[in-house]
């Protein structure tokens, strides 16, 4: 195959190799290359993040004022959120789209490799400017990442920083998200059919659906505050005519789909992880597209469950109930079927399984929270209390960090070459585990109890679930060193060439990615496989073609 | 669709650019630009003028550098079939994004009209309350400017006036398009040219009387952005229009441009339809505003 193209080798015989040092990384193309900054970016503000977790933890550790002001408090709230939410989990899911989506499909790079490399680097100087608000007079916004007018309109010098911030990470979004669903559509390898691709790129191209109908939406939301704010329009003014209960309609119009284009990746990663450990195929493939599909659908008629509490009228409340009650449908299907697919496998538990399993459970609770708080009368009660705060960060900690985790340590072999440190891995895996739970379990209880959330200060009654809470925090935080020992282990060889990996690199693992040398050559598939059946190269090992 | 054209392997391959330093040069451009921005808009002691400026000279300098760019890559036939289908699948997502952004200024504008208007006059058990407490003298009706009076009293801008002769213009440069399409598909470029002449006139008369029409409503009319939530609604909604249709001038005026270097060929030219359905979409949105905005 590779024969027919010699005579078209001349223009891009640049394009073998790296370039050399920074201006690599700067001009880059290669979606191998953008996968990795993207996921460096993404560990960089998961670290950011996690600093101000601990600043919040540390400060709730007890009751009363220890450590910040409640100024300050409400500052590292907001800008936990963002950071973790735009900085984190997004781009730590679009690197993983960039590495993994052209070499399960077969194909050269992402279709449009330019604009990726735009997205990308749009992500560091928006969030440099977002966080640069902390030194500005006034300090960085402090409202709550939701924003919500008019409190969010008090804001001070650091304001247009936040919107623009959050134009720019949008269009990031979207260019990234236009990239892999056209990808996806126009670069499958001959015999990739829409029904043979993995799961993970079926979940990527409806995150991407996702992102392309809602992150357009959030740009206009936040045009609107900053031109209410300087430009005298009254869209979330009473007084003239408009409604701040509008704004929430039109952010979580948004925000919700936007909670599962952070939870519909992990799904197409756990679904890849189950199945090559459990060594049976995936149970139910065709109904897992159509359950990733239909929690898509339903994602866009459920806003209005994070406002049951400002006076929406009955009819609304009831609408919104019961359409939240349904996404249980579609997830359950999900669950049913990964447990299925476990099911009288041989089962073996290297870390990546045990990350996947972990988060089949911990999610599961997420979940179940979730049921909870989608009921209205059951709101009323839950709404703005610790209740929330725990179900979120179930279904985002457990949830979506652990599928990053998971995806990480499944796919570094073939990234880099070499095998992590299993030992180390389960240790991260068990401390992980053991710390989040320690961390978000008894936040459940708090809230039920009764203690609101984003408040530097409590009544004493709540001081032991809190110190319990606030242990687990920097225990979790701490446990993550080994998480980035084992990375950079890897891409560093440190523990010698006893430690290579194969090409399939796990005995159950299906799919182009695995018919390919670890590391994956720097452009996997020039020339497209020809896919089988069985979702694997006909001609045998298809790195024959690749340069 | 992409299922059908896998099924005989297309074994030419995929053009990858080489590695540019333009997306990143771009990135400093937006963000000395919005920076300049934020310092002016909450005054602060940095040179403003100096950053908006220089990021919007270096953003316009790049890309143009980069659309000539792949405008080269284009006419030295590194673009094969599937490169093309990328072009149209990511134009299409594009457009399709736009038209998100338009449904979230649509949506305020809904929202207001039939539901928060209709509770501060009074509509609904919660608007009973509303009204009764807070403003007891306000009436739902649209347009409004809120119980507030908020921009103080203004008239609105009759449709049947400029708005209409807008309408016309840009409904016929979506035909006048579509002629120069046509003539370019059958080769015939002067045609084509002129055509596009054409277009780009309609293009420019429209946002000349869109810019007299506001001129009338701040001096005559009173009507101005802060004109509560009927002037927030019409002027964010009339101006991101508007600059859509500038932005889509431009385009036109691109790839005029190109035609007169020789561009393009008969049976490939996406970056014509690229802008062509551009055109088609901002006509759309128009016709939207106009019923939405200006009749209803």
């Amino acid at each position: 195959m590779a024969h027919a193209h010699d005579d078209a080798h001349g223009h891009d015989d640049h394009a073998h190799g790296p370039d050399k040092g920074i201006m690599r990384w700067i001009k880059t193309t290669n979606h191998k290359d953008l996968g990795t900054l993207y996921l460096f970016f993404s560990f960089t503000m998961f670290f950011i993040g996690g600093l101000m977790s601990l600043v919040i933890r540390a400060e709730l550790f007890q009751p009363g004022l220890q450590f910040v002001d409640p100024e300050l408090f409400n500052q590292f709230t907001t800008m936990h959120a963002l950071v973790m939410i735009f900085g984190g989990v997004m781009p730590g899911f679009v690197g993983l789209a960039n590495w993994m989506v052209p070499m399960m499909i077969g194909c050269s790079d992402l279709a449009l490799p330019r604009v990726n490399n735009w997205g990308f680097w749009l992500l560091p100087f928006a969030f440099t400017m977002l966080l640069s608000t902390f030194f500005l007079p006034g300090g960085a916004p402090a409202g709550g990442w939701t924003i919500y007018p008019p409190l969010v309109l008090q804001t001070g010098n650091s304001f247009p920083l936040l919107i623009f911030a959050i134009h720019l990470m949008g269009i990031s979004s979207i260019t990234g998200a236009i990239n892999v669903v056209v990808t996806i559509l126009n670069m499958r390898a001959p015999g990739m059919t829409l029904l043979k691709m993995p799961l993970f790129v079926w979940t990527w191209l409806i995150t991407a659906y996702l992102l392309i109908a809602v992150m357009p939406v959030l740009a206009g939301a936040v045009t609107m505050l900053l031109t209410d704010k300087y430009f005298g329009t009254s869209f979330f003014n009473a007084a003239g005519g408009g409604d701040p209960v509008m704004f929430e309609h039109i952010f979580w119009f948004f925000g919700h789909p936007e909670v599962y284009i952070m939870i519909l990746p992990a799904f197409g990663i756990i679904s890849s992880i189950i199945p090559t450990f459990a060594r049976k195929p995936l149970f139910g493939y065709a109904s897992m597209v159509y359950a990733v599909a239909s929690i898509a659908f339903l994602s866009f008629i459920v806003w209005a469950h994070h406002m049951f509490t400002v006076g929406i009228p009955l009819a609304g409340e009831l609408f919104f109930m019961f359409s939240t009650m349904l996404i249980a449908v579609p997830t359950g299907v999900k669950v049913f079927n990964w447990i299925a697919t476990m099911w009288k496998g041989s089962m073996t538990y290297e870390t990546p399984m045990l990350f996947a399993i972990a988060f089949v459970f911990l999610f599961s609770i997420g979940g179940f929270s979730g049921l909870s708080l989608a009921l209205a009368p059951v709101d009323f009660q839950y709404h703005n209390t610790y209740f929330v705060v725990a179900h979120f960060h179930y279904v985002l900690v457990p949830g979506a960090v652990f599928s990053i985790i998971a995806a990480i340590y499944y796919w570094i072999p073939k990234w880099t070459g070499r095998m992590y440190n299993e030992a180390a891995g389960k240790w991260h895996f068990w401390l992980s585990s053991i710390f989040i739970n320690v961390t978000f379990f008894p936040q459940h209880f708090l809230g039920l109890a009764g203690m609101p959330r984003r408040i530097p200060d409590y009544a004493v009654q709540f001081t032991d679930f809190n110190m319990v809470s606030t242990v687990g925090a920097f225990g979790f935080f701490i446990s993550q060193f080994i998480f980035i020992f084992n990375i950079l282990a890897c891409c560093y060889g440190w523990f010698g060439r006893q430690r290579n990996a194969t090409a399939q690199v796990w005995e159950g693992a299906t799919g182009l990615e695995w018919s390919v040398p670890s590391p994956a050559p720097y452009h996997t598939f020039e020339d497209p496989p020809l896919v089988g059946d069985d979702g694997m190269p006909v001609h045998g090992n298809a790195a024959a073609h690749a340069h | 669709m992409a299922t059908d054209t896998h099924a005989t392997p297309n074994l030419s391959r995929y053009f990858v650019p080489a590695p540019s330093a333009w997306p990143f040069c771009l990135t400093i451009a937006l963000i000395l630009t919005v920076y300049g921005v934020s310092g002016y808009l909450e005054d602060r002691a940095i040179p403003t003028t100096a950053l908006i400026c220089a990021g919007a000279a270096l953003g316009i300098f790049i890309i143009f550098s980069w659309f000539r760019g792949v405008a080269m890559e284009s006419e030295h036939g590194m673009y094969n079939e599937q490169v093309s289908r990328t072009y149209r699948w990511g134009m299409s997502w594009f457009i399709f994004s736009e038209v998100m952004f338009f449904a979230a200024f649509f949506g305020a504008l809904f929202y207001a009209r039939t539901l928060s208007v209709e509770w501060l006059g009074g509509a609904g058990e919660k608007g009973f309350i509303t009204n009764s407490i807070l403003w007891p003298h306000f009436d739902a009706a649209w347009p409004t400017n809120g119980p507030g009076h908020v921009g103080g009293a203004f008239e609105i801008v009759s449709p049947w006036k400029l708005p209409l002769v807008n309408t016309c213009l840009l409904l016929t440069s979506s035909v006048t398009i579509t002629m120069a399409h046509h003539a370019l598909k059958a080769a015939h470029r002067r045609a084509c040219i002129l055509w596009m002449l054409v277009t780009i006139a309609l293009g420019a008369t429209f946002l000349y009387c869109q810019a007299t029409e506001y001129m009338e409503a701040y001096k005559e009319l009173n009507l101005t952005l802060g004109s509560g939530v009927y002037g927030s609604t019409f002027f964010m909604l009339t101006g991101f229009h508007g600059l859509h249709v500038t932005l889509g001038t431009i385009m036109m005026i691109s790839i005029t441009g190109r035609l007169l270097f020789g561009h393009f060929k008969p049976e490939s030219h996406f970056g014509f339809e690229g802008v062509a359905w551009y055109w088609h979409f901002v006509d759309v949105v128009w016709v939207g505003l106009f019923i939405f905005v200006y009749i209803l």
